[in-house]
């Protein structure tokens, strides 16, 4: 069974949610809609404090070359637009709307009747996916619109759907996989119409054997599509981890996938595709995980963006007693919040709530040069000596050892015996460097 | 509601620690201790007892008085180099200077440099060197293994395997008339021979390797790279002349070349980081002591080639960086 070749780790799986079908959260009395939930320029907002909004409305616009669309997710009147403390536990501008019903912008589909036939063209495709704010949800929430425009001199080959979850814990990419598989496929066809390629390939691993089958049977009657089951490994949803496992090539440093001629969309951004196109829907639900072991009731939800994260544990059960930290996606990757009041993005995969004793910080010990950072790092990088060197702040030789090549995915902080705090040394590290090179390229 | 706790990714943690990576060690030398307790009996147990104690309580000490730091004698680590400071001993040797090779190895050898991880020398060789250069007389004075002997004093010494050979091929003789004189491949392996207390038994450390390669507590590439290298090097001036140089399985097995290769040439914070560099490490303990032992002074090379090599570590770590994602573009 294929995998990526250097390094990775095996963190506990505890996918307590994977058998839990998705269910449509309760609309919230209020949502606060995030300018700033992609990766790029801030969105513009086109509303002021007092008009009314339907569910779908445009509300933000993307202006900038890498921003994204943002759209309401309920309906009713806007009341402020104001700075919240957001999933990052920033300050960030958002729209919040007080929810009146729950009236939809005319000429969106709400019918889950299946439409195969894609009827744009490739320019019209990327628009609609521009114009509906779709963003990558795996987690990165890199505009999809741009990644969709090959750039020039460049030619891209595959299209790889990533349905890995190598994330312990969260479940919605698998349930969607299992519940929306033909929808899947349309929005695969269409990234590949947009793309120009004639080749796509879902990888997905190998803990999720219903998810496999089940999308190879579909993918039968598909042209071009197929399904690549993948050894379980973390970190084998990164982008440049999954290609080299499902094709065996290496993006080279400092570059994006297409350089190798891949485009790599995850399952949730391949939905979100389907029902913008098909059916005139804007980005403004997803899937979302919310588990621990605590936890009345570990499960998965169609959430409007915005819905504050506390509305969505007490639809699980409520937070449980024992709960030391909340984390907003995986328990490799996620952030750890700072209020839960903060609102579901675009970006949220998942709320898992952990007892201080599942997330340990262990006592600081010498560093004894056991060499695990090194064997673990999907990078090929020396996590034990980016750390010194950030110590010493020396960006300089920080970025010789390849420091803006680490994607934080944690294997070294995760394996340290030492209780070493790897990561954090390190992002330090790669903050210094990175502001070293913006000033040397000014 | 109480108050949450925010930190930075990665939350979980797998949950390895010093401690547990050392009393794995420990627990692989296990095989090792009991054959050599078994053939050098009581003697050998005194030996590694003194050692083990002293060196926790002269690593205690300093932690406690000289640096007013944390103590961290029970990680395990303080165990270890008395362990292995013992296993290089011969079973004989006075309590006394266990001892003073103790405070050597643990306060030249590993506290000066700021204790564990940051010393560049294994803490139990520069022990067992202090101890070989200072002592010559008791440090070479090899106790033959008799079982299950409770007796201190009644002890026969003679010469071990590799001096048998050293000294009867600088006389003059062949090997094949000084082969008969030495145990034989199973008694060499089994560790039914006259050597150091820890050293004698091939199969024993073999066992203790595998476990902590099982457990990933090392890697496979430094002792196979030592084991092989010194096996070719043996090889080749055995097919030159087999009557002046001894086989290469006898020299993996005699002497203390396997404790070297899986437990002294593997210790954490004196061999190199990225697997590259390993095996340029091991390829040079294995050449170095092969070198030593067909042209050197001392009937045995180990010790001193891992000592050399622990110099070169921080420039094998400058030079052989571990392979780079994307480094070398393939495409297909």
């Amino acid at each position: 069974m294929k995998t990526f070749a250097i390094g990775g780790v095996h963190p506990p799986e505890n996918k307590l949610a994977e058998k839990q079908a998705i269910e449509a959260l309760p609309l919230p009395r209020t949502v606060a809609i995030p300018l700033s939930q992609h990766l790029g320029a801030p969105a513009v907002p086109v509303v002021a404090k007092g008009d009314k909004v339907q569910t779908g409305q445009l509300i933000a616009k993307g202006e900038a070359f890498i921003s994204a669309n943002i759209h309401a997710s309920v309906s009713g009147s806007v009341a402020k637009i104001d700075s919240i403390i957001d999933a990052s536990g920033y300050r960030k501008k958002a729209v919040i709307i007080n929810v009146e019903g729950d009236e939809w912008v005319e000429g969106i589909d709400r019918d889950e009747t299946l439409i195969k036939d894609i009827s744009m063209d490739a320019e019209e495709i990327i628009k609609r996916i521009h114009d509906h704010g779709i963003v990558g949800l795996g987690g990165a929430t890199f505009p999809s619109h741009v990644k969709l425009k090959v750039p020039k001199g460049k030619t891209a080959e595959y299209l790889i759907i990533n349905g890995v979850e190598c994330e312990p814990c969260l479940t919605s990419d698998h349930r969607l996989m299992l519940e929306k598989g033909e929808e899947l496929m349309v929005g695969i066809s269409i990234q590949m119409k947009a793309l120009g390629v004639d080749k796509a390939i879902i990888g997905v691993e190998n803990n999720k054997p219903d998810a496999i089958s089940h999308l190879k049977k579909l993918s039968s009657s598909w042209d071009g599509i197929s399904v690549e089951a993948l050894e379980v490994k973390y970190p084998q949803g990164a982008e440049k981890q999954l290609i080299k496992a499902v094709i065996g090539r290496e993006v080279p440093s400092g570059k994006l996938p297409i350089e190798v001629g891949c485009v790599v969309h995850n399952v949730g951004t391949a939905f979100a595709v389907y029902e913008a196109v098909q059916k005139n829907k804007p980005l403004i639900e997803r899937v979302v995980t919310v588990s621990g072991s605590s936890l009345k009731k570990p499960s998965n939800w169609m959430v409007r963006i915005g819905t504050p994260v506390q509305e969505l544990i007490d639809a699980a059960g409520g937070l449980p007693e024992d709960t030391g930290k909340v984390v907003n996606g995986g328990p490799m990757m996620g952030k750890a919040l700072n209020d839960l009041n903060a609102p579901v993005a675009k970006g949220t995969s998942g709320i898992l709530l952990f007892t201080n004793a599942e997330t340990p910080r262990p006592p600081l010990q010498n560093c004894m040069r056991c060499a695990k950072c090194l064997t673990v790092c999907p990078m090929g990088l020396e996590p034990y000596l980016l750390a010194i060197l950030a110590d010493k702040q020396r960006p300089d030789d920080c970025e010789e050892e390849r420091i803006m090549d680490c994607m934080e995915c944690g294997s070294c902080h995760y394996i340290c015996p030492s209780g070493r705090p790897l990561l954090d040394q390190v992002r330090v590290g790669k903050n210094m460097t990175g502001k070293m090179i913006r000033e040397r390229s000014n | 509601m109480s108050l949450l706790t925010v930190s930075g990714s990665p939350h979980y943690h797998a949950g390895q620690s010093v401690s547990k990576i050392m009393y794995g060690v420990i627990f692989s030398l296990i095989p090792a201790m009991l054959v050599s307790f078994y053939f050098f009996g009581l003697a050998a147990i005194l030996v590694t007892l003194t050692a083990v104690v002293s060196c926790m309580l002269f690593e205690f000490l300093i932690q406690k008085y000289l640096i007013r730091g944390p103590v961290t004698v029970f990680d395990g680590s303080a165990i270890i180099t008395g362990i292995l400071l013992a296993f290089n001993v011969p079973a004989n040797l006075p309590l006394g200077l266990m001892v003073i090779g103790s405070a050597v190895a643990i306060g030249m050898g590993k506290m000066t440099f700021g204790g564990l991880g940051k010393n560049p020398f294994n803490p139990a060789l520069v022990g067992r060197i202090f101890l070989l250069i200072s002592f010559p007389v008791q440090m070479t004075t090899w106790p033959k293994p008799i079982p299950w002997n409770t007796s201190l004093t009644d002890v026969i010494t003679g010469p071990t395997p590799l001096a048998v050979i050293k000294e009867g091929v600088d006389q003059g003789a062949k090997v094949s008339e000084l082969l008969p004189q030495v145990p034989g491949y199973t008694e060499l392996l089994v560790g039914s021979m006259g050597g150091s207390v820890g050293e004698v038994s091939a199969i024993a450390l073999i066992l203790g390797g595998v476990y902590m390669l099982a457990r990933r507590i090392i890697s496979w590439h430094i002792p196979v790279s030592f084991l092989a290298s010194a096996a070719v090097f043996a090889a080749i001036f055995w097919q030159i002349n087999p009557e002046a140089y001894a086989d290469p399985l006898f020299h993996m097995l005699a002497g203390g070349m396997m404790l070297g290769a899986i437990y002294m040439a593997t210790d954490y914070s004196t061999s190199p980081m990225a697997p590259r560099g390993m095996i340029i490490f091991g390829i040079g303990c294995g050449l170095l002591t092969m070198i030593i032992r067909l042209f050197g002074a001392y009937p045995e090379g180990v010790a001193f080639s891992i000592l050399i090599m622990n110099a070169f570590v921080p420039l094998i770590n400058r030079a052989f960086k571990p392979k780079r994602f994307g480094e070398e573009i393939k495409n297909g």
